[in-house]
């Protein structure tokens, strides 16, 4: 990894040399077809000319300012950034997956299919709601079909026009009021109680005939378990609503508890999380939604289906909300999460979740006592300090924090959220980090607030040690550079509006 | 699986030593006492899932349900939104470099220049092809990037109609439509532009169109701009190669599918939605957004170019409810891929090869209509697509063929346009074999014969 040098000034558009190629194109040797008429075609398009070598060692050298999970301990909260098993990463790269139109007919792809039923059928166990659609790309896309298989639900029983609201507990993921917002209803917050659930009263208080969902995470973004779910969800329930979940945090419950146990109707899963696909900078993902029977008409489409002969093929369910993608859903990112369930059975995911809420309350008490813990019952998956008596004390942010972990080798937790803890540090290690790693990350942590105290300008000057150190992240909104432009005609400096 | 006190699976560390002495740190006895705030009347039920398998047995079971797909060995024509390209060989390479493949989001700009700069390649790369100003780092698919951009036009024309034109791909229309059922929006469906009305926000179409036709653009442009709406333009961004870019014959938003420059086709998924845009509707796109800047001034240091994510107040995280979108996690390994192979193919690369994908379908064409029994539809311009009637009806003739273990085009026959009655929807691209189309041709001259 080279640090010398801009290397961020120049783009592959900015490399290479006129004439120079990456890759040969072979030529139609046959008699040519006339071409379209000139209007309907282009000029030249701008790219890059690098030779293959270059155009290599380019992204080579990018990737060297990149930190991924197999480069170190990676522990953003609710995120859940696990070691990704490479056999399924395989698995999903073998041709007879990977080569395969999407159109393909069923006949032709009963390998696939029977793979994706088998995944439905686990997951559906897993959460103890057995309707399960695999098409959601992401887990907002998740998300959002849900909340578009409740509006349907209430449609269907002419019960959707005096039901306008969901309800949203404060200490929720953003994704949860946007998606509510899409899904055409309108949002009221619910706060949080002392213990960081939710708080029952304000609840009873908002809970109306109105009220078409509310849209709970368990365990909640504290990584606390959210205290008197059931009665939550029969409360819900007499109200006539139903009970989303938002199920980004199943690793701390994995085979310990069902969603469709505790009352919950609809939950969308995070495959990249739990079932530990890579990442990926930002994706792909996958978000399922798990229902209950009484859903599964309104199901994103396409589910599989088994005929009587035993035969796999794709149909659209009764009601279904419709499609999400063009296809079929995020096949490889399901491939590699069947691969995942499948290597490690019931034993191993019940493993999964013992040591990843082992390690967060391992990490819990190492650190206790060097940061602000603003609630203090036992974490699972996950645990959320508070950086606010470094802030009042030693003018040392959170943000400060976070910049001076990456001196120490470590990928920062998240930081600022949960939006209802000050100065926040959530913090996520996941059960495949080693009782080493996470010593030697508590360590870390504990020598920056020594550091915080001793010397604060050491933080505030941090990272130094990085590829690169903190950048004017208010002067990139302010003037907007989001694209390459040729040299000889330099790019206007653009105010807002 | 604990055999010996060992680590319970390859892929967590502890052992029964370790998980001893982080129990006695937390004063406890058992892991089981970390559940105690779980509804002790709901914890461990049975769950039924298949035994675990070694890695090797795990292989062994995906062989044998791979070997249960045919589809990937034989010849197909099948297109119809997904096509299968010639994939330089350093994409996948560089794309399976765990830097890049095991990061997640870029939250710390300081360790993900990696995923940023390549990202801002990407829009680049995409405001290149497109024709446009702005793009975001990439959506879903090409469906829900359409989806989205119908979104936004109701958003900054206040209309609440979507037009949709025909021909355009069944899934695209369908994720209009369910996008539409939550924000409370009509769809309709159009065979003209000329049917625009003042109610709708935005016309919806597709470059080439669902059955093959290069569409002129700009004329559907103008009939959008005249009814005061905005022209959403849904383009394969290979085939902009070699066609008029969007952006330049007046499109305001231009959407598309980048998975097939980025990999297999995978059963259809995970795909790439291009999302891009006119800059005025940069602050209501949306999805992530990367933005270089520089260094902030340090003493004796000269500031470096960096990249971060940026006007994020458009985002769900900061916005909530009134954010642009839900978008969090997209589809950035998918995004690299496609600009790695973009950037592989460069100018020449990349309109020699949608030339050639040209040349070869029309060459394909030319073969099939010349058989006796066969013919061709007139479209006018098309590019890799081609509707095909033979002397039998389109699923007979698609039996026929799948009995020599070939996979047709696509059936239309059911769909509205008259063109696409009795017809197949054929896909030749740069990256069908050559002996593949032999032996399609070869398989119609017999079957022409005996009918």
């Amino acid at each position: 990894m080279s640090h010398d040098g801009d290397v961020g000034a120049r783009l592959a558009f900015d490399r290479g040399a006129p004439g120079r190629r990456a890759v040969d194109v072979a030529r139609w040797e046959g008699t040519p077809a006339a071409l379209p008429p000139p209007g309907l075609l282009r000029d030249a398009v701008r790219l890059p000319e690098l030779s293959q070598g270059e155009l290599v060692r380019y992204y080579t050298e990018l990737s060297g300012r990149n930190f991924g999970v197999d480069s170190g301990t990676y522990p953003l909260g609710s995120c859940t950034m696990k070691y990704n098993p490479k056999v399924d990463d395989l698995v999903a790269s073998l041709p007879a997956f990977a080569e395969a139109h999407p159109l393909a007919p069923a006949a032709t792809m009963q390998g696939t299919l029977r793979t994706l039923a088998e995944l439905a059928a686990m997951l559906g166990e897993l959460t103890g709601l057995p309707a399960v659609g695999l098409a959601p790309a992401a887990g907002a896309q998740g998300e959002l079909a849900g909340m578009l298989m409740v509006r349907r639900a209430l449609e269907r029983r002419g019960d959707l026009a005096g039901r306008r609201r969901v309800l949203v507990p404060d200490s929720a993921h953003g994704t949860n009021p946007a998606t509510a917002a899409m899904a055409g209803f309108e949002v009221t917050e619910v706060p949080s109680g002392p213990d960081g659930s939710i708080d029952q009263q304000a609840l009873a208080r908002t809970l109306d005939g109105d009220v078409a969902a509310l849209m709970v995470t368990v365990p909640n973004t504290l990584g606390l378990w959210e205290r008197g779910i059931e009665a939550v969800a029969a409360r819900v329930h007499e109200a006539g609503a139903l009970l989303y979940g938002d199920g980004a945090n199943l690793n701390a419950i994995l085979g310990r508890v069902r969603f469709g146990d505790l009352g919950f109707d609809v939950v969308h899963l995070n495959l990249h999380k739990t079932f530990s696909t890579p990442h990926g900078g930002g994706g792909p993902g996958a978000g399922p939604v798990c229902a209950t029977p009484a859903l599964a008409p309104f199901l994103p489409a396409p589910v599989v289906t088994e005929d009587a002969d035993g035969s796999l093929r794709l149909v659209r369910p009764e009601h279904s909300i419709g499609q999400l993608q063009q296809f079929h859903g995020s096949i490889g990112v399901l491939l590699r999460a069947h691969a995942y369930i499948r290597s490690l059975g019931i034993e191993g995911l019940r493993a999964v979740s013992a040591n990843a809420v082992l390690n967060a309350n391992y990490l819990r008490a190492l650190l206790e006592g060097s940061y602000a813990l603003p609630y203090q019952r036992r974490a699972l998956h996950e645990v959320v300090f508070s950086g606010s008596p470094q802030r009042r004390e030693h003018g040392v942010r959170t943000y400060d924090i976070a910049k001076r972990l990456i001196d120490y080798g470590f990928h920062p937790p998240t930081v600022y959220f949960p939006l209802i803890v000050e100065e926040a540090l959530m913090i996520e290690p996941t059960e495949t980090e080693s009782r080493e790693s996470i010593e030697a990350f508590a360590a870390a942590l504990r020598a920056i607030a020594e550091e915080a105290e001793r010397d604060p300008d050491l933080l505030h000057a941090a990272p130094r040690h990085a590829p690169i150190g903190r950048l004017d992240e208010a002067g990139a909104a302010r003037r907007p550079v989001l694209r390459w432009q040729p040299p000889a005609q330099p790019a206007e400096p653009r105010d807002e509006r | 699986m604990t055999a010996g006190g060992g680590a319970p699976t390859p892929y967590i560390p502890n052992t029964d030593a370790d998980r001893a002495l982080m129990l006695a740190r937390l004063g406890i006895d058992s892991i089981e006492t970390l559940f105690d705030d779980l509804p002790a009347a709901l914890r461990d039920p049975a769950i039924a899932l298949p035994p675990a398998l070694a890695e090797a047995e795990l292989m062994r079971l995906l062989a044998r349900r791979g070997a249960q797909n045919a589809a990937g060995e034989r010849p197909s024509f099948l297109g119809a939104g997904a096509y299968r390209r010639s994939i330089p060989a350093i994409t996948a390479h560089l794309v399976s470099r765990s830097e890049f493949a095991t990061s997640y989001t870029p939250y710390q700009p300081e360790i993900s220049q990696g995923t940023l700069q390549a990202a801002f390649e990407y829009q680049s790369v995409v405001c290149e092809l497109t024709g446009m100003e702005v793009s975001n780092t990439g959506m879903y698919d090409v469906a829900s990037a359409t989806a989205e951009a119908c979104l936004l036009a109701a958003r900054v024309t206040g209309r609440r109609a979507l037009a949709l034109l025909e021909p355009l791909h069944p899934g695209t229309a369908d994720v209009v439509r369910t996008y539409a059922f939550g924000a409370g929006l009509r769809v309709d469906t159009l065979s003209a532009p000329q049917a625009m009305t003042a109610e709708h926000a935005c016309l919806v179409a597709q470059q080439p169109d669902f059955l093959g036709a290069i569409r002129d653009l700009e004329s559907v442009a103008g009939a959008a701009h005249d009814a005061g709406a905005l022209c959403i333009a849904v383009a394969d961004p290979f085939a902009l190669g070699l066609l008029r870019a969007p952006g330049d014959a007046g499109a305001d938003l231009v959407t598309g599918e980048g998975r097939d420059l980025a990999g297999p086709p995978g059963f259809g998924g995970p795909s790439l939605g291009i999302f891009a845009a006119r800059e005025r509707f940069l602050r209501q796109l949306p999805g992530r957004i990367v933005g270089r800047t520089r260094e902030l001034a340090r003493e004796g240091h000269e500031p470096r170019t960096g990249y971060v994510l940026t006007l994020q107040a458009r985002e769900q995280f900061i916005r909530r409810e009134r954010a642009t979108s839900n978008f969090s996690t997209g589809q950035a390994l998918l995004a690299l891929a496609f600009t790695i192979s973009v950037q592989a193919l460069g100018p020449q690369g990349l309109r020699r090869a949608a030339e050639l994908c040209y040349q070869r379908a029309h060459d394909a064409a030319a073969r099939i209509g010349a058989l006796p029994g066969f013919a061709i539809v007139e479209r006018g311009p098309w590019f890799q697509e081609f509707l095909v009637r033979g002397p039998l009806p389109p699923a007979e003739l698609a039996r026929r063929l799948a009995a020599r273990e070939i996979t047709a085009g696509l059936d239309v026959s059911a769909r509205p346009e008259p063109e696409a009655r009795d017809a197949l929807l054929f896909c030749v691209t740069e990256a069908t074999a050559p002996e593949h189309v032999d032996a399609l041709v070869a398989a119609m001259g017999t079957i022409g014969a005996r009918s």
